[in-house]
């Protein structure tokens, strides 16, 4: 097995993760209804916890920093988060639709992760599903909703889904060693994960009366699997790490 | 020397601290207990949700209550080796939640729809004339239901699957 390529892809789905997780945490006392509030911050609780024991495995069994510092303490360029999360929240279309992408990526790629011959990443993908299940639930609705709702809320929709589409396909961007890892039967190559992604959103977003992108001429935007990132990644690492870099070996 | 029993049974005054009548065993979170040669015992247990905030205080918990019954060394494991579900809960946990007053979660068959979600029996009235509020509530472990029967908002203690 090609272990360096293996924890690379551990450490891009816990940074993806993690990043996300905090942007969906900025919504707490935020939201535009409370159930909504509660929901993201939920959605938020679940990711980074994901991310935690993400980070945890390759701690324990690659011998990388305590999760806490790997979180938090390496410099911009070694996260390998797609450029997706790191982007502001913007509005709450904004949101809602890259949670919806996000989520169902998410979702395929933790259904290919189960049958890994690597048991603790096996393991881990097959508790997050469940918890995965009611974020794509909850996507779902909105994009119904919204998408189905007024003139002003469904082009709304439709412009966050044109802006954040190339965004989107930056998730399926390969790590070196990918396909190594593809032949050995270790995961699912990129590409077949963005077919099935397609074909799990693009009913959905048809159903919501919402005009699926051209995915196959959309120029995807990448770099973040190589630590190349947006202008938005450094401050928001800035913050997350905030106090731990204040005191290193604070206590909690 | 104490018997993988003796801990099973001392485990189960171990609740979690977010529905207090709730024992670690009955909501299954404990996997495994072994005691070696040496009279070492190790619990395996499983955390209800990956981003679970109470699991440090549980694991303390567990190591508190097995070192009081005199065992010296106590090994407690958290991990995912067995992926915690919420069919693992018990009957008599199920019971300990409505008497909590959350409707505890059906048993699925693996898989979770809003229909799963909608129309579930209220635990003050039973009666099945509900809605699902939000699939979200204040804990990561519960939804939020109204009753259009007696007019009360309530909990659920969500159904989860795993594998």
């Amino acid at each position: 097995m090609n272990t360096s390529a293996l924890e690379n892809y551990i450490l891009k789905t816990a940074d993806d993760l993690l990043v996300l997780g905090h942007r969906h945490s900025e919504w707490t006392a935020f939201g535009p209804v409370i159930e909504e509030d509660i929901a993201f911050c939920s959605m938020a609780q679940d990711k980074v916890g994901q991310a935690q024991a993400l980070y945890n495995v390759l701690h324990t069994t690659f011998g990388y920093d305590h999760p806490d510092t790997l979180a938090f303490l390496r410099e911009e360029g070694k996260y390998t988060c797609a450029q997706l999360v790191e982007l502001p929240n913007g509005g709450y279309d904004t949101s809602l639709m890259r949670h919806f992408l996000f989520d169902h990526a998410e979702r395929v790629r933790l259904a290919s992760l189960v049958s890994c011959p690597f048991e603790p990443l096996a393991n881990l993908a097959k508790k997050f599903k469940g918890e995965v299940e009611y974020h794509v639930l909850h996507a779902n609705t909105w994009i119904d909703q919204l998408g189905n709702g007024t003139e002003v809320s469904k082009a709304r929709m439709q412009t966050a889904l044109d802006e954040l589409a190339p965004y989107a396909l930056g998730l399926f961007e390969a790590i070196e060693g990918e396909q190594e890892l593809v032949e050995q039967g270790v995961v699912v190559s990129e590409q077949d994960l963005q077919a099935q992604w397609q074909a799990a959103i693009d009913p959905i977003l048809e159903k919501a009366g919402l005009a699926a992108p051209d995915w196959s001429s959309i120029t995807p935007v990448v770099g973040g699997r190589k630590g190349y990132h947006s202008e938005y990644l450094a401050p928001l690492v800035k913050e997350m790490s905030e106090v731990l870099v204040i005191d290193t070996e604070v206590e909690w | 020397m104490v018997t993988e029993q003796e801990i099973w049974t001392a485990l189960d005054s171990v609740m979690d601290p977010e529905i207090p009548k709730l024992s670690v065993v009955d909501l299954g979170m404990v996997s495994s207990i072994s005691i070696d040669e040496s009279g070492a015992a190790e619990v395996e247990v499983t955390p209800t949700f990956a981003g679970c905030p109470a699991i440090d205080f549980i694991k303390r918990s567990i190591r508190d209550a097995v070192v009081e019954l005199g065992v010296e060394s106590v090994t407690v494991n958290v991990n995912f080796d067995r992926q915690w579900n919420s069919n693992m809960i018990s009957e008599k946990g199920r019971a300990l939640i409505k008497d909590w007053g959350l409707a505890p979660p059906p048993v699925h068959d693996g898989y979770i729809s809003l229909d799963v979600l909608q129309n579930v029996a209220c635990p003050h009235c039973d009666s099945r004339n509900t809605t699902m509020q939000t699939p979200f509530g204040p804990t990561l472990c519960r939804s939020i239901h109204y009753c259009n029967n007696c007019s009360q908002a309530f909990e659920q203690f969500k159904p989860v699957t795993s594998g």
